[in-house]
């Protein structure tokens, strides 16, 4: 570790003020820290004393992510191979044919190589997603001399594991650049912006591009086959069709159709509970989802005519398992930066996302899912749920005397 | 009774007049720095639309609109061209009545409301009210739900953009965009969300 310090600090002088590599501090300051805890302290006024930084939060949290990042990769290319065997095909065209050949088979019972399979499709989407995130990352750092974030780290994994498997690459990294331009870099980078930046992107995607970002078509990484997501399948048939085709701990489990890091709520659930655990995301908002979900589902359930529109009928503990929701709700909706950040602005905003979620799933015909687009609303509505949080406590600290 | 809850959520959130219309701007973005000042505006908004779409509404149908002067005896004149003109007329002429009124009997929300009163005249919401209703043909009660509606839903976005932009203040946008233009950026950002309501068949 000692020969490492000293490359670095021999290199060091050549990126400070002067240096012949000056404009180029924010990278050499980036790999330092990944490394080794700067020898910078606060030194003025109150502070709290605690040995986490950004740059710890978001790397646990990037690592959090990969429960639901290795058993999404299993599952596509379970789900694949499954089709694939039923097709009676043995292989697919393209170069990602070739690669799985060479390490893998497509036996849908093997564990391997199911995991090939998804990686396959899933690592290219995530390298690109990094690659081109990085470097707006990077050309804003560089340019506006502040410091490169990790707060990218979990932007390009959450951005690339909402992503159906089939999206083409040109268009993950058309979307990644508007949600790190637009939706973090102009508002002066991390902690700056008020919309969740992976989200962003992915909203930008899905009404830019529809075809490829929602619909039967795109949840299973084989050409020309049409699976629908449960959501989809109980919005158009019922709740009868979808309980014959899977039970609740399958939904639970994650063997169905969707985007990539969102099926499993096992899986999900395994990281956000050390979020929770480790006080990174927040308990408060986690909950309040889940109770402005549940309350939700309970109203349209007793108001709502079910033979109308069969999404009234679907009871509380079926929402948490399906779709996006168990992935918004650990590591969308906690983004400390995009939503509330009193305590007791934190039940409201999660509340809020719990009422729109179901809201957009039951009532609005156009979109089956509707996780991300609730927590970009409640995004919205957070800073207002602030600023009336603060006022309420001015006024009873007032009336207190 | 469903068709008047139906116009209201959808005046309120999937026609909103500001994020999905983009009516109103210059004073959604003038008058959007602080929350308070957004509340203020928002309601006088809401009282405004709440008062000149139904009067406005009053007017087409048994002035205005073709074969409306039966009553008179002139069963085939069509005097629609003037709209336009009648509409702008109206809402100054109430906006100038209801400044005097709250002058003179609710001082304290006079004070409140300010110089925002006489800016709504020109507010581009409130004769795209007017416009809309006659464009899709609603009768007196649901020109009273559509005008209230309309006016809660601009007065909730107003309020919304006013809190990001209170939050905003803590941001380091870049040079060229400061004021103005990171606020079309937001609100633009903000219509994505309001996206959701998008689609929805009432």
């Amino acid at each position: 570790m000692k020969f490492l310090r000293n490359i670095l600090d021999n290199m060091e002088p050549h990126f400070h003020h002067g240096g012949k590599w000056e404009k180029w501090y924010a990278l050499y300051e980036a790999v330092d820290t990944i490394f080794y805890q700067p020898n910078t302290v606060t030194r003025t006024t109150a502070h709290v004393r605690d040995g986490i930084d950004l740059k710890r939060i978001m790397i646990t949290v990037w690592a959090c992510a990969f429960p639901a990042m290795f058993y999404g990769m299993y599952n596509l290319g379970f789900q694949a191979n499954t089709v694939l065997a039923e097709m009676g095909a043995t292989s697919i065209e393209g170069w990602r044919g070739a690669l799985i050949l060479m390490l893998a088979g497509h036996d849908p019972s093997s564990i391997w190589d199911n995991l090939i399979y998804g990686a396959a499709f899933f690592v290219p989407i995530y390298f690109i997603t990094f690659v081109v995130g990085g470097f707006w990352e990077v050309l804003f750092a560089v340019k506006r001399g502040h410091e490169i974030n990790e707060g990218f780290f979990v932007t390009s994994i959450l951005f690339a594991l909402t992503c159906p498997p089939d999206l083409p690459l040109w268009q993950a990294a058309l979307g990644i650049s508007f949600g790190v331009v637009i939706g973090k870099e102009v508002f002066g980078g991390t902690g700056k912006n008020f919309l969740n930046p992976a989200l962003t992107g992915r909203a930008f995607l899905f009404f830019a591009y529809p075809a490829s970002m929602s619909g039967d078509a795109v949840w299973t990484a084989v050409d020309g086959y049409t699976g629908a997501t449960a959501l989809s399948v109980a919005a158009q048939q019922g709740m009868d069709a979808l309980t014959q085709q899977m039970s609740w701990l399958d939904a639970f489990f994650g063997q169905m159709q969707g985007s990539i890091g969102e099926v499993s709520t096992l899986a999900i659930l395994l990281g956000g509970l050390v979020l929770l655990f480790m006080g990174i995301a927040s308990t408060r908002i986690v909950l309040g989802v889940f109770i402005g979900t549940t309350l939700t589902s309970l109203l349209y359930g007793a108001v709502g005519d079910a033979s109308s529109n069969p999404m009234f009928a679907m009871p509380f503990y079926w929402h948490f398992v399906l779709g996006g929701f168990a992935f918004g709700a650990f590591f969308m909706a906690t983004d400390p930066v995009s939503a509330s950040m009193t305590n007791a602005g934190k039940w409201w905003f999660g509340g809020l996302i719990g009422f729109m979620v179901v809201t957009i799933r039951v009532v609005n015909p156009a979109f089956p899912e509707g996780m991300m687009l609730a927590i970009l609303f409640a995004n919205i509505f957070a800073p207002l749920i602030d600023h009336f949080v603060v006022q309420a406590n001015i006024k009873r600290r007032l009336a207190r005397g | 009774m469903e068709v008047l809850l139906s116009i209201f959520t959808e005046s309120v959130f999937l026609k909103n007049m500001a994020l999905s219309y983009f009516l109103g701007m210059c004073t959604f973005l003038a008058i959007s720095k602080k929350v308070d000042a957004a509340i203020g505006l928002g309601i006088a908004v809401i009282v405004v639309l709440g008062i000149t779409v139904p009067v406005n509404n009053l007017l087409y149908t048994y002035l205005l609109s073709e074969g409306a002067l039966a009553w008179a005896g002139y069963p085939e004149v069509d005097l629609s061209f003037l709209g336009l003109i009648s509409y702008i007329g109206v809402i100054a002429a109430i906006v100038q009545i209801m400044e005097m009124v709250l002058d003179k009997y609710v001082p304290a929300l006079y004070n409140a409301l300010g110089v925002f009163l006489p800016l709504i005249t020109v507010n581009c919401a409130i004769l795209g009210g007017a416009l809309l209703m006659v464009e899709r043909d609603y009768n007196f009660g649901e020109s009273v739900v559509f005008g209230v509606g309309s006016g809660v839903g601009w007065a909730l976005a107003i309020v919304a953009l006013a809190g990001i932009r209170e939050k905003l203040k803590y941001s380091d946008v870049p040079h060229g965009l400061q004021g103005l233009g990171i606020t079309f950026i937001t609100v633009g950002l903000m219509s994505l969300g309001f996206m959701a309501f998008g689609g929805i068949k009432l």
